[in-house]
Formats: structure tokens, sequence, C-alpha cells
């Protein structure tokens, strides 16, 4: 085992005992208090079974309050350690060896080691298993327990995101042997303890006494967490005092939210895209001059303003977003330009382009006004584009990868390597523009390499490139970033750096926020 | 007295036939719901092989008819399977786990939305009778039109603006009320009572104008009686006319009415449940249509059908008991 000269993210993981140690004041941060949550995304399907989580609600119950995983995304996107202090590869990224922190203890007493999370990742494998982290575990092909407090990770390929991944929400750190129990009850080894959980209804938790985290960390006496899936609903009971934060403010009456001193809308700019995709090996998509066309066909600010009413940001036709590391800002920005789509379909020996264009509302909300403002601008540009509007049921297993242009959504992803290997590697089976080697060898190679290089100044250059190359050649058109919009009241007071990797600072408010 | 046991017991068997009709249109409606739960719990990431795995899981492979009579023989033993959600969880786990079967996922939403109705009835049903009997009292005045015209309105119009202007009122504008009634296993009695207050009250307006205008008819109706004249005559005073000898006669109607609001006290509150955020069976009902678990739905379908017929039967047969004619059909 080589120590390494580690820079980058390597240098964040050594860092993360200290940082964790110390802190980072803000602001005045008090104990005690309660925060009463009114969440959307609940269910009554729910359950402390973190494989299955996939919406607000349970994230912030699970990873949020109650349990932890290995590692940590803090809210400024740096990574440190939550479980494990620290770690370090092997120079190929493929043998990874994780110390983890020792003396804590799952909410049942159990002390938590090596053991509980090896049990914790095979959770996500096995031929029946349906967990969303399942491509990600799979990769592991060793596990080995080395001592108490360290594990021995062994990747099928070299990957340096692997301590990034481990903060994904699906895996969680459950007791080794205990896991039905845990999985039944809510026992992990979070800032918060499970004291009533009645799925699609509410869950409250109070302050683990003792906490590893110590005091830097989960202010609050107690949470309440309720679920309210209407918007209306979960407006009036902010508006009235009877919670003090929500996720997913309406912007219909964004308006009232404003007016009232007494509530603060937060904004952030995360991953969460909306996105056309076409499929590069359907005519006339094969041709890249018809993609150029299209890049410039497209009113990316008019979208922004009218389906997105403003809180969102315009795209660069490149998934990767403000909330990622090597999000590429200074890429130049591709304007509607009615010319310059002229010019491109000329290029293609064209006139004029007539093609179809799938849009439901189960895409995105607004997705069909969407491609109907896209519908006149592009016809400016010599390009008849058909809206179709598709049934919602059914939408993604009948039009999505199927249809050779349509409206979709990606929730984003934390990494450069995972965004691009979930939808942009080729031969992926959610690859959505059927983009591979045949339409830029050099994407492909460059995904390869920069997946296991872990010096990350080469890292960044390899990601802008191939952020570039999705951008001039790219099968998908992404022409809009959308905002996290939350809103809470003068009770809760919050870090000035809110998390952008999901909502609610990162669905950790329980966690970073405290009582004014 | 025996032949009222055996109308009881004739209407109690047509009842039956009916939920056995019933659930025969229940099980076919619900599954030509469009798009399955395999495909909805997956969302974006449904591949065919995964869809695959989960219908077979679930037995959603096999013919209609003969998961219907499974379903049907489960019913007949008060075993109404288990969620597609939860069986989809033990899958993933690999079995070993306990699960909660759908008679543990509705009976506490069941007990709630009975809460709920027990306390809009009464509420309900003594406003009205008395505002019944006081627009029979006073017919064709002022006030007879206004609490016409009031009750009519609320009526007519839709649930859920009614909820939303008394939230307006009550929770926005005076904070008397909370406007979300997440309630709870647990809560003190009078905490529960407060937080289903809106809700009930909305209701309440929903139920009202049926029962009021019943009461204020079937007591006019038999104001021209022979009988009413004497009491008249005799100089009892107009109130007493009414309360004593108009209204004991007019009973059957409108227990009729009551019956029939109160079962849609039950079957009815799908709306008013998800605008005050009350977990009862409405929004399980709810929640469960989003990700299509039938076994879920068909369960609260066939209460709320069960919940109405026996309601009616009720009523049934208390008319008959408060009505000796109807006993002896020529």
């Amino acid at each position: 085992m080589t120590r390494l000269n580690r820079r980058g993210l390597l240098k964040t993981g050594v860092a993360a005992g200290v940082l964790a140690a110390t802190g980072l004041p803000i602001r005045a941060q008090t104990r005690g208090g309660k925060l009463t949550a009114g969440l959307s995304g609940a269910n009554t399907s729910d359950s402390w079974d973190s494989r299955t989580h996939s919406d607000l609600f349970m994230i912030a119950c699970a990873q949020g309050a109650v349990f932890d995983s290995l590692t940590e995304i803090r809210a400024d996107g740096s990574l440190v350690g939550e479980l494990a202090e620290n770690w370090e590869a092997t120079p190929d990224a493929k043998t990874w060896t994780f110390n983890l922190r020792q003396g804590v203890t799952f909410h049942n007493g159990k002390p938590f080691g090596a053991d509980d999370v090896i049990a914790s990742l095979q959770m996500h494998l096995g031929e029946e298993s349906k967990s969303a982290a399942k491509p990600i575990v799979e990769n592991i092909v060793e596990m080995t327990k080395m001592g108490d407090h360290q594990v021995q990770l062994t990747l099928n390929a070299g990957n340096a995101d692997l301590p990034y991944l481990l903060s994904d929400y699906h895996i969680l750190m459950y007791p080794a042997g205990q896991i039905d129990e845990a999985i039944a009850n809510g026992i992990g080894t979070g800032l918060y303890q499970v004291q009533s959980f009645d799925p699609g209804v509410r869950m409250v938790a109070t302050r683990y006494p003792d906490h590893y985290k110590g005091d830097d960390a989960g202010f609050f006496d107690e949470i309440e967490y309720i679920a309210i899936n209407d918007n209306t609903a979960r407006m009036n009971a902010l508006m009235t005092g009877q919670v003090d934060a929500v996720n997913r403010i309406d912007f219909k009456t964004e308006s009232l939210l404003r007016a009232n001193p007494q509530l603060s809308i937060q904004e952030v700019t995360g991953n969460q895209h909306y996105i056309f995709p076409m499929l590069t090996n359907v005519a006339p998509f094969t041709d890249v001059n018809v993609r150029r066309a299209l890049k410039y066909g497209i009113n990316r600010q008019e979208l922004v303003d009218k389906i997105l009413l403003g809180h969102g940001k315009v795209g660069n036709d490149s998934p990767i977003g403000p909330a990622n590391q090597y999000y590429n800002a200074d890429m130049e920005q591709l304007e509607y330009d009615p010319d310059q789509a002229k010019y491109w379909l000329q290029q293609a020996g064209m006139d004029s382009l007539n093609i179809d264009l799938s849009a439901s509302s189960a895409a995105f909300e607004g997705a069909v006004d969407a491609a109907q403002l896209f519908q006149a601008s592009a016809s400016a540009g010599g390009i008849n584009i058909n809206v179709i509007q598709e049934p919602a049921d059914g939408y993604w297993s009948n039009v999505w990868l199927k249809k050779p242009f349509c409206a979709s959504y990606w929730s984003g992803r934390a990494t450069e390597d995972w965004m691009f290997s979930t939808a942009y590697e080729e031969g992926v089976p959610w690859n959505d523009s059927q983009w591979g080697s045949e339409d830029s060898a050099r994407f492909q190679e460059l995904l390869i390499m920069a997946r296991a290089e872990l010096d990350s100044d080469k890292r960044r250059e390899q990601y802008y490139e191939m952020q570039q190359i999705l951008r001039d050649d790219g099968g998908v058109l992404v022409p809009m970033f959308a905002n996290y919009v939350q809103a809470l009241n003068n009770r809760i007071a919050t870090p000035e750096t809110v998390g952008n990797l999901w909502q609610m600072d990162n669905a950790r408010m329980a966690e970073r926020w405290w009582a004014a | 007295m025996n032949s009222i046991l055996r109308i009881i017991l004739q209407r109690l068997g047509l009842g039956l036939l009916t939920l056995f009709v019933v659930s025969i249109v229940i099980f076919v409606a619900v599954n030509l719901l469009p798009g399955d739960f395999a495909e909805l719990i997956l969302g974006q990431g449904a591949t065919p092989e995964t869809v695959a795995t989960i219908r077979r899981d679930l037995g959603l492979d096999q013919p209609l008819v003969l998961r219907y009579f499974d379903w049907l023989r489960g019913m007949l033993t008060l075993d109404l399977g288990t969620s597609f959600s939860q069986l989809n969880r033990v899958s993933n786990l690999g079995g070993g786990s306990d699960t909660t079967t759908v008679v543990e996922q509705i009976a506490p939403r069941l007990s709630n939305t009975l809460f709920l109705a027990a306390v809009t009835a009464s509420i309900a049903v003594p406003f009205s009778i008395t505002l019944g009997v006081l627009a029979a009292l006073y017919r064709n005045t002022a006030f007879d039109r206004s609490a016409n015209i009031f009750t009519l309105s609320s009526i007519s119009s839709p649930e859920f603006f009614m909820a939303y202007v008394l939230i307006l009122f009550l929770a926005v504008l005076n904070p008397i009320l909370p406007s979300l009634s997440n309630i709870y296993q647990g809560m003190p009695f009078w905490e529960r009572v407060e937080k289903s207050l809106l809700p009930a009250l909305t209701l309440t307006l929903v139920v009202t104008a049926h029962m009021m205008r019943m009461t204020r008819a079937a007591i006019i109706n038999l104001l021209a009686s022979p009988y009413i004249e004497m009491a008249r005559l005799k100089g009892l005073s107009p109130m007493r006319v009414i309360v004593k000898h108009a209204l004991p006669n007019a009973l059957a109607p409108i227990i009729n009415v009551i019956a029939l609001n109160l079962a849609y006290l039950i079957t009815g509150v799908v709306v008013v449940e998800v605008v005050f955020v009350y977990p009862g069976i409405g929004q399980l009902f709810v929640d469960s249509v989003k990700i299509r678990d039938i076994p879920v739905v068909q369960a609260c379908c066939l209460i709320f059908a069960a919940a109405y017929i026996l309601l009616n039967l009720t009523a049934d047969i208390l008319s008959i008991l408060s009505n000796p004619r109807l006993r002896h059909p020529k």
C-alpha cells in the first residue's frame, strides 16, 4: 500500500478529521429548540430501507437525521468523512482503505465497526436487488475487514470518485446482523433517534445524546417532519406558522411568501436539469450539423423565464451543473441564433427540417409548453418541430429511449463520472442519446481516463474538455437547470452556504440548521 | 317481531349480494387503470427486466380471473392481502422481515376517518336538525330563506373551495384553528378534536343542506295533517306542535337522509383529507392510486362500498321500524 501525493479530493479526505473537529463557525449556533418541517415526497409505502429511497421526505429522515454514510458532502461541495475518518487509495485508484471512526454506537447501543460497513454494502448486491445503488456497489469486487475499524474495498477498475459515491443517500450504514430490525425501527448512528415514524404521515426524532459529531452539528433537541405532498397545504402550513420550513415552494404563491416578513426564501441552483435528448443513431440526428442547428434553434433564456418562471439557469448542453466539482462555468454559452441554425442546416445539406418532438408532463412540469416554445423559436431557423403530446402513464417505458426526440430530465449526480457513466457512456442502458464512440471517440476515451485519475488538475482538464465536446456535438439539449427553491420562517437560522446537491440543504437541515 | 327479523336478514342477504357485484366491478375497474405498479415504482429506471421481476414477484403476470378468485378467497377470510409496496420491499430484502398487511395498514387510517366522521356528525346532525326545525317554524321568512341560501350555496361549492375559505378565515386571517390536521396515535383527545375541527366544519357545510332541507320538508308536509291542526286548536305553542307532534312522525325520512350523509362522511372525505393533510383512509386511497398499489386501492374501495351499503341498510331498517306500514308490503 503506497501513500500517494494526495491532492484534490484526497486532501479533503485527510482533512476530514480536522474539519470535523474545528467546525466552521459562521453565525452563533445554539443548541435546543425544535424543527418542524413540512416536506413533500412522502408515501405510505415509505420505510427505513435506504435502497428504496427516492424522494426528499425519506432522504431527510434517513440520511439527513437518523442514519449516517461513510462520507458526507458538505454544503460547499467538499467531501468529508462521516463514519469514515479518512481513506487512501493505491495509485491506480483500484484499492481503497477506509479508516472508520472509533467509539461510534448505533442507537440501540451496538458499537459501529468494519462488519457493519461490509454488511451494509452487501445489502445492495444480489441478483434480485432493486437497489438504486447497485451499479455503484457492484463495482466493488472484494470487501476485506482489515481490523475492527478498517475496511479495504477493491474495485474491478480504478475509480477516483469512490469516496464521493459512498456519500450517496442509498448507501447508509446499518448494524450488521440486525439489519431487519434496523429497517423496521430505524436504528442508525445519526444525530437523531427515532421517536415515532408513521409512513406517509410524520416522523419525530430527538437528538441522540453524546453523538460523535459533538456540538458542531445537530442543534435541535427535537425534529418533526410532517408529510405534506399537497402544494397548497404545504404553503398554508408555512404561512400559518404550523411548520418552520417547507421544500419545493409553489411559484404561483411565491409573491405571497415574499410579502410575509416572517418568511425567507432559499434558492440554489443544483444539478437538476431538464433536457431534450435525441437518438444520435437515428436519422436525421446522426448528422452532427443537424444537432448543431437544433442547439442554435432553442431559446434557452425564454425557457428559463417562462417554464421555470426565472427559478433556474440556462444550460449549455452539458449535464454537469454548479453542484459538481469540475463544472466548467466559463464555457462560452450557446445563444439562440436562427441564422446559425439555418447555416448548420445548410451544412447538413437541407433547406428545412421536419421533426417530431414527444413531450409529456411526466418528463418535467411544463414539458409540453417547453416543447411548444422550442417549436416557435426553431421555426425562425427553418426547423419545423411537430410537438406530440404523449400520455404521462408509461412515458418512461414507451417514449423515453424509444422515440428519436423527446423531453426528459435528470436530477443530476454528485460526480461527473457518475453522471457521464449513467447517461453518456457507450452502451449503458440509460444512454438517452445513444451517444457512443462513433459520435466522439475522444469523449469515451476521456471518460475512462478521468475515472481513474487521482490528480485533480488533470481531471479538471479532462472533464472541461468533455463538457465542451457535449456542448458542440452532443445529442442532448440541456436548455435549463432548475433551482431548488424552499422557504423557512424566522424561528430557524441557516448557515450562509446551503447545499445544492439536494433540496433542503442536501436534506440535512436537521444537522446544519438551528433555532434562531 | 318475527317479520322484522326476516326483513333484516333478507336485506342483509341482498347487501352481501350487492357487495359481491361491487367487488367484481372494483376489481375490473382497478385493473383497467392505465400504467402499472412496477413501472411507477421504478419510474425512469424501468427496464424490461426489472419490470418483469417485480411483476413476477407480485403475481401480476397471472390471468385476471385467477387473481380475482384469489382476492375473493382472501377477502372472505378477512385477509385483504399485502400491499405491493410492502411485498416489493420484502422481495428486495430477500424475505425474513416483518411486513404489515393491508388490514394493518388500513385499520389506523380507517379509525382516523371514523373519528373525523364522528366529530362531524356530532356537529352537523344537531345543527342541521335544529336549523330545519327553525326553518319549518319560521317558514317563508327572511330567516328561512337565508338559511336555505346559505346551506344550498355551501353544498353547491366544491369541497376544496369551502375548505380554503374556512382556512382563509379561521386559520390565516384569524389564527384560531390549525390548518394542518396531522393527528397521530397517542395524541390527547381534545387536541385531536381541535386539530380535526376545520375538516369537520368543512364537511359539516357540505352535508348540512341535505339534512336541514329534508327536516324542513318533512315537517312542513305534516303540518297540513288534521292531527296537527287539532294540536294547534288546543292552543299549543307552534314550537311545541313541531317538536312534540310533527317531528316524531317526520323521523323516517330524516333518519334516511342522516344515514346517507353519514355514509358520505366515510366515503366522500378524500378531497377534504388531502387538503387538510388528515391521515385518514381517503389520503391512503389517493397515495395508493398514485403508485397503483392495487391491493390497497381495492381494499379501500371495498370498505367504502361496505360502509355505503351498511348505512343504507340501517336507514332502510330504521325507517321500516319507525313506520309499521312498510312492514307489510302488499
